[in-house]
């Protein structure tokens, strides 16, 4: 009872940061309501029994990915978001968009998918499990995962680099 | 709440400890007025803080700038929940453990309260509208996360010989001593380079010299509490000093054997002692740190970031697979 109680106000504190994450007009407003998602996100893992992905949850998301969010955010000083035309014709349509696509899927898993319920922690997730099954059963996709990684981070370097230090790595070879 | 009582007294005496020693260091005497010894100069402080005008600049965003030192605080306190100071004991018939909460991930939680905390100083930086506290939260908050990594990869190796996340499982691990007298800590076990790296990226996480680059005086000011005053720059202070007193319990417990050392007497002095061990321990490593403010001069800020991924990170990678081979090979 207490769980459910406790998995029902997570849910609810994560969709109310959503939804103020695109209400919000600072984007330091919207990046914090989203590591409060994140942090609701690890509330309900913690709550179905996988400890080890909440923990994650918390370190990668919450504490690495937002700040550098954060961090940019701080950079670049980036002011109060302006409301133009498109932004009010994005809001007519997509706010009855929005409603129209959320009650089709809930609709879809609610009646038509065939799952069956799942009580609460029934599926417990230690960290050996979890090491398991990525360093045995699925490292073939996992190491083709940590590849596409490295290439996205080198990506991220030659565009982010000067083309001056660019070019001069090119003729070094 | 007890736990919490402790904690917030020991940070109150660490900057009791650091006021005085760095006095000694300096070759004078440290707080002597109120009490014998200076003792009563915490409380002092606090009241003083507590009853200070609380200004709030004019120009600063003010949400986040009350709501920074309150983050800072509460990630600071929170990580102590998981930390044991000891073994089980047995008070009035009831069995436990002397600990808040005994979780099998741990060492995770607290890696993730911990990594929440930037939030409080980047923040701060931001929401106080003004140069220097900008850029001494754009520091931290570079610092921090560039020496979490060193600081995460360095604790693996101790992870990978406990085989568990839960820090009371690591603590036992390490009961026992080789050929009568050399403690099975895992400082001793080849884990002492991780040792090294966790010390040097404890430093730089809780931004203390030399790694204090976030608030360096002679540059900015006092960094992201520039804007701040009374309590809420205390809660900055108090935030800072509970994280160095974490930071010197994990080192207890994973590196340096926990609570265990020699037992003797009758039953009472068996219950209490693992607790003066453990105690002793963090008191060592505290001061260990307040020592090293004493005596070390401030990185340059190309410096710091250059040491801490060139030569921390990769010096903690080969630890990893070293330390990994070796148990793969003994298993």
């Amino acid at each position: 009872m207490l769980h459910l109680a406790l998995f029902s106000l997570f849910g609810a504190i994560c969709v109310a940061g959503a939804v103020n994450l695109l209400v919000q007009r600072h984007p330091i407003n919207s990046a914090l309501s989203l590591v409060v998602v994140m942090g609701s996100l690890a509330g309900e893992y913690l709550l179905l029994g996988a400890e080890f992905v909440a923990a994650i949850q918390v370190i990668v998301y919450a504490g690495a990915i937002m700040v550098l969010f954060i961090f940019v955010i701080m950079l670049l000083n980036a002011g109060v978001e302006e409301h133009t035309q498109g932004s009010r014709v994005a809001l007519l349509i997509g706010v009855p968009g929005m409603v129209i696509g959320t009650v089709l899927v809930a609709w879809v898993l609610v009646a038509h998918s065939g799952t069956q319920e799942v009580a609460l922690g029934a599926l417990p997730g230690p960290p050996k499990t979890i090491g398991w099954l990525l360093f045995h059963d699925y490292l073939l996709p996992f190491e083709v995962t940590s590849v596409l990684v490295l290439i996205a981070i080198m990506g991220a370097v030659v565009l982010a680099a000067p083309a001056r230090s660019v070019q001069q790595t090119k003729r070094e070879g | 709440m007890i736990a919490l009582g402790i904690l917030l007294t020991a940070v109150a005496y660490t900057v009791w400890l650091e006021r005085k020693v760095v006095g000694r260091i300096q070759n004078r005497w440290g707080p002597t007025y109120v009490g014998p010894f200076g003792l009563l100069q915490p409380l002092a402080d606090g009241l003083k803080f507590i009853f200070k005008e609380d200004l709030t600049p004019p120009h600063v965003y003010k949400p986040l700038y009350i709501a920074a030192p309150m983050l800072s605080l509460i990630f600071a306190l929170a990580s102590i929940s998981v930390i044991p100071i000891g073994n089980w004991v047995t008070v009035a018939g009831l069995h436990t453990p002397l600990q808040i909460t005994d979780v099998n991930i741990g060492l995770l939680i607290i890696l993730g309260v911990t990594s929440l905390g930037v939030y409080g100083v980047a923040l701060a930086g931001w929401s106080s509208n003004s140069k220097y506290s900008l850029l001494g939260g754009l520091r931290a908050s570079a610092q921090m996360v560039s020496y979490e990594i060193a600081l995460g990869l360095s604790l693996i190796g101790v992870l990978i010989m406990a085989g568990s996340f839960s820090l009371r499982d690591i603590v036992d691990a390490q009961s026992g001593t080789y050929l009568g007298f050399i403690p099975r800590w895992n400082i001793f076990q080849g884990q002492i380079v991780a040792f090294f790296i966790y010390l040097t990226a404890a430093y730089a996480e809780t931004n203390r010299i030399p790694f204090d680059l976030p608030e360096a005086e002679t540059e900015l000011v006092a960094g992201y509490h520039t804007e701040y005053s009374a309590m809420k720059f205390a809660m900055f202070f108090m935030a800072e000093y509970a994280n160095m007193i974490t930071v010197a319990c994990l080192a207890s417990l994973l590196f340096l054997g926990g609570w265990h050392g020699p037992l003797f007497g009758p039953a009472i002095l068996q219950a209490i002692l693992p607790i003066f061990w453990f105690a002793l321990r963090v008191f060592v490593f505290l001061f260990i740190y307040i020592w090293v403010r004493g005596t070390l001069p401030r990185f340059r800020y190309d410096q710091l970031m250059a040491f801490g991924w060139k030569f921390l990170l990769p010096l903690a990678i080969a630890n990893l697979v070293i330390t990994a081979f070796i148990v793969a090979l003994k298993s």
